[in-house]
């Protein structure tokens, strides 16, 4: 709609007609206050206090639901305006009790602030306050009925927001009463939403409910180290014996790609940190048994051992296997330390999507890839495999709420009624097996349509679903594990004949894109090159020349004997890939993890590592956006893989400057010009972080000062620094600007198909997480609770 | 197989095809299905559920905000006495009490043998007539005691056929 001007509190402002008048006040700074408006949900008028008085209006109206129209002039604190407000809250303290310093919201409840404010402590009321007992409706969400001020946010966000529909309004007038959709309890996916959206202390969890106050805590916006999505967590610390304990997760500041958006595991899955089995000092095998060692001790083991093997055997006898959850800088780090001081190119990880096969395809294609915030916006999407709902739960927000708000197509092929099929205009449902026939029916082979339809799925349905897409200006293209190898080109070609196509492919973990991007793959280095040159040059050393070993072939190498250690490196590959556990048992095992895994058990030196909250880096996720970690909680005893791994090389006798460039006299390389300032032998990396105006780092234990070099020489990570320590994520390309190598084992790719409620190792230490899971065990769906 | 009879199964089936979305028959379905179960039963809530497409705590929201709804079983007879403004002025508190008095029952409580149901309700619409009654939906006007204790007689005659 065309702009139209109003006037505010003596402030002119300009804004399109029908913008609503509360979000047009915001614009210039005046806060109306709502409890019952919430931006995104659809309009409910209920509470009142937005009351603002309107020239040519007889009486006050609420600003939640006036569209502006030109002309206007708006008072929002006048006399009348108070008075309305201080009345509205008088019939809200009707039922409420009085006791904020009890409250487990005191201290950041908007009915209090709104109370101290307009001062309605005072009420001509007689009757008694309607009181009914705290309940507890999951292990997640607690409901203190009196408290509820009835603004119907945390009904709508888990309908409209979530479409999970659990939350009801039972009764009518002041009986009203916010219900759980089984009678006396919820079944729901206890993401936290209606508890963090709740503008009072009425819903409570139990992850956080009672155990500290808001200004006792210093908040730490970071990365979720949970799925692959990259939601912002803001995660409250607080000070403790072993450090600073994290007790809250939520997403205050709403500054992530994510928005309001949390599922469980970012908002409450934080506690595996605090695990009583948590290994807080490095342990070593003495005598057959893994026995309590100092950092000293257990360094010298490990460093000794590796270099002995890379004497005797070479490097070609050392396995690494690295992990998604690390940093950028630590997996990076993790395949340069393999390469260059242990000599080796085995080294891999647990692959849940085929990023190489994607890069190979993309490759020079610049736009051929979307981020999280693009399915927010995109006009179409197109969902092909994957179950987003369970395994992307940010991913299924963002197409769930581009649907809702923007009107936008969802276009859905998968072989199972997957519940996004409630927001598609489209949803073949197709045979087991069937993608890689989908693809080719896409690309208009016809003849496999057979093989495509499953009963209730008629071939118009099919047809529709082609010509739709074919028909969109503007697609973005969502793939899950099932589509790899050859159907990924194939999808990536069928991409390249719309009129424009961004694609997505779905990995599992919160840096399984990291891990691919910075080579953790025996065929790989950094940005997709299969060729060694360009690193070797980077790094003026020998690559080591031997073709890499695959996981899958290091197992085998491991079971042979030719595999004389091996370093694991948070990952659980026993667990993960039904490892035979007397295979690993063979060579010298090191095991970097928080836990004593099933691989962590049989190793023969176990380092306690920090996780992702607990020290700095970045993270890429699925779609490419890369995010700053920031340190939050801390724990004495352990350290992270970044600060293990440089000491391990330093004790292997590594000059550590050639692996992590810091202070001012770094390497010294020909730089290929006779003339000018990069002429003869000049340290490259100093070069360019002048050219960057970037201070050299420091400490060689500063994950940044191997960030300078990843922006420097891996394709696709020259990124604005700006941008990134701002807090918002950048878009990294990869995909498109990298070397486009492809790594052989398509087999090796499996999505580890977690749900809502597991998360690989972290989820089997997470009280919240099991919590849910045992609690459904005990009431079955579907059945009713009376 | 659902909760009600075949033919008023059909009636739904075919009355919803009149309604723009089919969650607009909901309140007709709840009233019909009550009309013949005498209550909103569990299996009845998810035998509308299924038939509106709606979650099972949509429908239990509705059935809690109509006060003519109820989940749970009522007498044969409901007895709804109103002692709203008009009829107040008009004795429709005496009625009430005559009623408890008569049935032995208090507000929303039932009979031992299940014959009567007691509420006292907010006005009918028969104000003209007042004090009234209505039982199920016949209208009973300008009441008295004695006139009450013949219907209620009336009734237990029927309940008894
Ligand atoms: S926790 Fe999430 S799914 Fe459960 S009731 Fe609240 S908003 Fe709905
Ligand atoms: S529980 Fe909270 S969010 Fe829900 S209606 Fe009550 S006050 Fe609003
Ligand atoms: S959607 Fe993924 S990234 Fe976001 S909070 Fe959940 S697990 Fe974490
Ligand atoms: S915010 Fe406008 S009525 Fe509640
Ligand atoms: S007041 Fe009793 S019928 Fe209207």
């Amino acid at each position: 709609m065309p702009d139209v001007t109003i006037t505010v509190d003596g402030k002119k402002l300009t804004a399109p007609g029908g913008t609503l008048l509360i979000e047009a006040c915001k614009r210039v700074g005046i806060e109306v206050p709502a409890f019952c408006y919430y931006p995104g949900l659809s309009l409910q008028a209920a509470c009142r206090m937005c009351l603002v008085e309107i020239e040519k209006m007889p009486k006050l109206q609420t600003a939640c639901t006036v569209p502006i129209t030109d002309g206007m002039v708006v008072t929002t604190e006048s006399e009348k305006v108070k008075q309305a407000r201080k009345s509205m809250l008088e019939l809200v303290l009707g039922n409420h009790p009085l006791d904020c310093p009890v409250c487990d919201a005191g201290g950041e409840c908007e009915l209090q602030d709104m109370t101290f404010k307009y001062g309605a402590a005072d009420s001509r009321y007689m009757e008694g306050k309607l009181h009914k007992d705290e309940q507890q409706w999951s292990p997640v969400v607690f409901f203190d009925r009196p408290r509820c001020i009835l603004c119907y946010r945390c009904v709508r966000v888990c309908g409209e927001g979530m479409d999970v529909w659990a939350l009801g309004v039972q009764g009518r007038g002041v009986s009203s009463v916010i219900a759980p959709n089984q009678e006396d309890h919820l079944e729901c996916e206890e993401c936290g939403m209606c508890i963090d959206i709740c503008p009072v202390g009425a819903l409570t969890s139990g992850a956080y409910r009672y155990k500290t106050r808001p200004w006792e805590m210093k908040h730490v916006g970071t990365i979720c180290t949970h799925c692959g999505d990259g939601c912002k967590t803001t995660l409250g610390v607080r000070r403790h014996d072993t450090g600073m304990q994290i007790v809250r997760g939520d997403n205050r500041d709403k500054s992530g790609i994510n928005g309001d958006f949390l599922c469980i595991k970012g908002r409450y899955a934080f506690d595996f940190t605090d695990h009583r089995a948590r290994i807080t000092q490095p342990l070593v095998r003495k005598d057959g048994h893994l026995r309590p060692a100092s950092w000293e001790e257990a360094l010298e083991v490990v460093a000794h051992e590796f270099r002995d093997v890379r004497e005797s055997k070479g490097g070609a006898a050392i396995g690494v296997i690295g992990s998604t959850r690390t940093t950028n800088e630590e997996n990076y780090l993790l395949q340069k330390f393999a390469r260059l001081v242990l000599q080796t190119n085995n080294i891999d990880h647990h692959r849940t999507a085929d990023f190489p096969a994607l890069a190979a395809a993309l490759k020079g294609k610049d736009g051929a890839t979307a981020g999280m915030r693009d399915v927010f916006s995109a006009p179409a999407m197109l969902l092909i495999g994957n179950d987003p709902t369970d395994q992307h739960p940010l991913l299924a927000w963002q197409i769930r709420s581009n649907v809702r708000l923007h009107k936008a197509r969802l276009y859905l092929a998968n072989t199972q009624p997957i519940k996004l099929r409630r927001q598609a205009a489209v949803f073949a449902h197709i045979a087991d097996g069937g993608y890689a026939a989908l693809l080719k029916f896409l690309a208009g082979d016809d003849s496999a349509t057979a093989t495509l339809l499953r009963d209730g799925t008629p071939r118009e349905t099919l047809i529709a679903l082609r010509d739709k897409i074919k028909a969109e200006p503007d697609l973005i293209i969502m793939f899950g594990a099932e589509i790899k190898g050859a159907d990924v080109q194939a999808l990536a070609a069928f991409a390249a004949s719309l009129p424009k196509a961004r694609l997505i492919a779905l990995a599992d973990y919160a840096n399984s894109r990291g891990a691919s991007d910075m080579g953790l793959y025996p065929d790989l280095l950094p940005g997709y090159t299969a060729s060694a040159d360009h690193f070797a040059r980077e790094w003026d050393a020998q690559l080591p020349a031997q073709p890499g070993m695959s996981l899958a072939q290091m197992t085998k190498a491991a079971a042979d004997g030719r595999l004389k250690a091996m370093y694991v490196v948070g990952s659980n590959p026993v667990a993960r890939f039904d490892f035979d556990p007397f295979v690993l048992t063979k060579p010298f095992l090191v095991v970097q993890d928080m836990f004593l895994t099933n691989t962590a058990a049989i190793a023969d030196v176990v380092l306690p590592v920090a996780c992702a909250y607990e020290k700095s880096g970045t993270f890429t996720n699925s779609a490419g956006d890369l995010q700053q970690v920031q340190k939050a909680g801390d724990l004495a005893g352990v350290k992270p893989d970044f600060e293990i791994i440089v000491r391990i090389a330093e004790r292997m006798g590594f000059d550590v400057r050639k692996l992590v460039p810091f202070g001012r006299e770094g390497v010294r390389a020909d730089m290929g010009q006779s003339r000018g300032a990069q002429s003869g032998e000049a340290d490259r990396h100093y070069v360019w972080l002048k050219a960057q105006n970037l201070e050299p780092k420091m400490s060689p234990l500063d994950p940044q000062a191997l960030f300078d070099e990843i922006q420097r020489v891996v394709p696709g990570y020259q990124i604005s620094r700006a941008a990134l320590f701002s807090g918002t994520e950048v878009r990294t390309h990869a995909l498109t600007a990298g070397n486009g190598g492809t790594s052989a084992g398509t087999d090796l790719i499996r999505s580890s198909n977690d749900t809502l409620f597991t998360s690989g190792t972290l989820g089997r230490y997470s009280h919240a997480l099991n919590s849910v899971m045992e609690n459904r065990r005990r009431a079955p769906a579907g059945a009713a609770a009376d | 197989m659902p909760v009600v009879s075949e033919q008023l199964d059909n009636f739904f089936n075919e009355k919803m095809k009149e309604y723009p979305t089919r969650r607009s028959f909901l309140v007709p379905m709840l009233l019909y299905t009550q009309d013949e179960l005498g209550y909103l039963s569990p299996d009845a809530i998810s035998y509308l559920a299924q038939k509106t497409g709606l979650p099972e705590i949509e429908i239990r929201n509705v059935i809690s905000y109509y006060s003519m709804l109820t989940m749970k079983p009522r007498g044969k007879f409901n007895v709804q006495v109103c002692t709203n403004i008009s009829c107040m002025l008009r004795g429709g508190e005496e009625i009430f009490q005559h009623c408890k008095q008569q049935l032995g029952i208090g507000h929303k409580q039932t009979t031992a043998d299940k014959v009567f149901t007691l509420e006292e309700v907010e006005c009918i619409g028969a104000c003209s007539w007042a004090p009234a009654m209505q039982v199920n939906y016949d209208f009973h006007e300008n009441l008295t005691p004695a006139k009450v204790d013949k219907i209620l007689e009336s009734y237990e005659k029927k309940a008894a056929q």
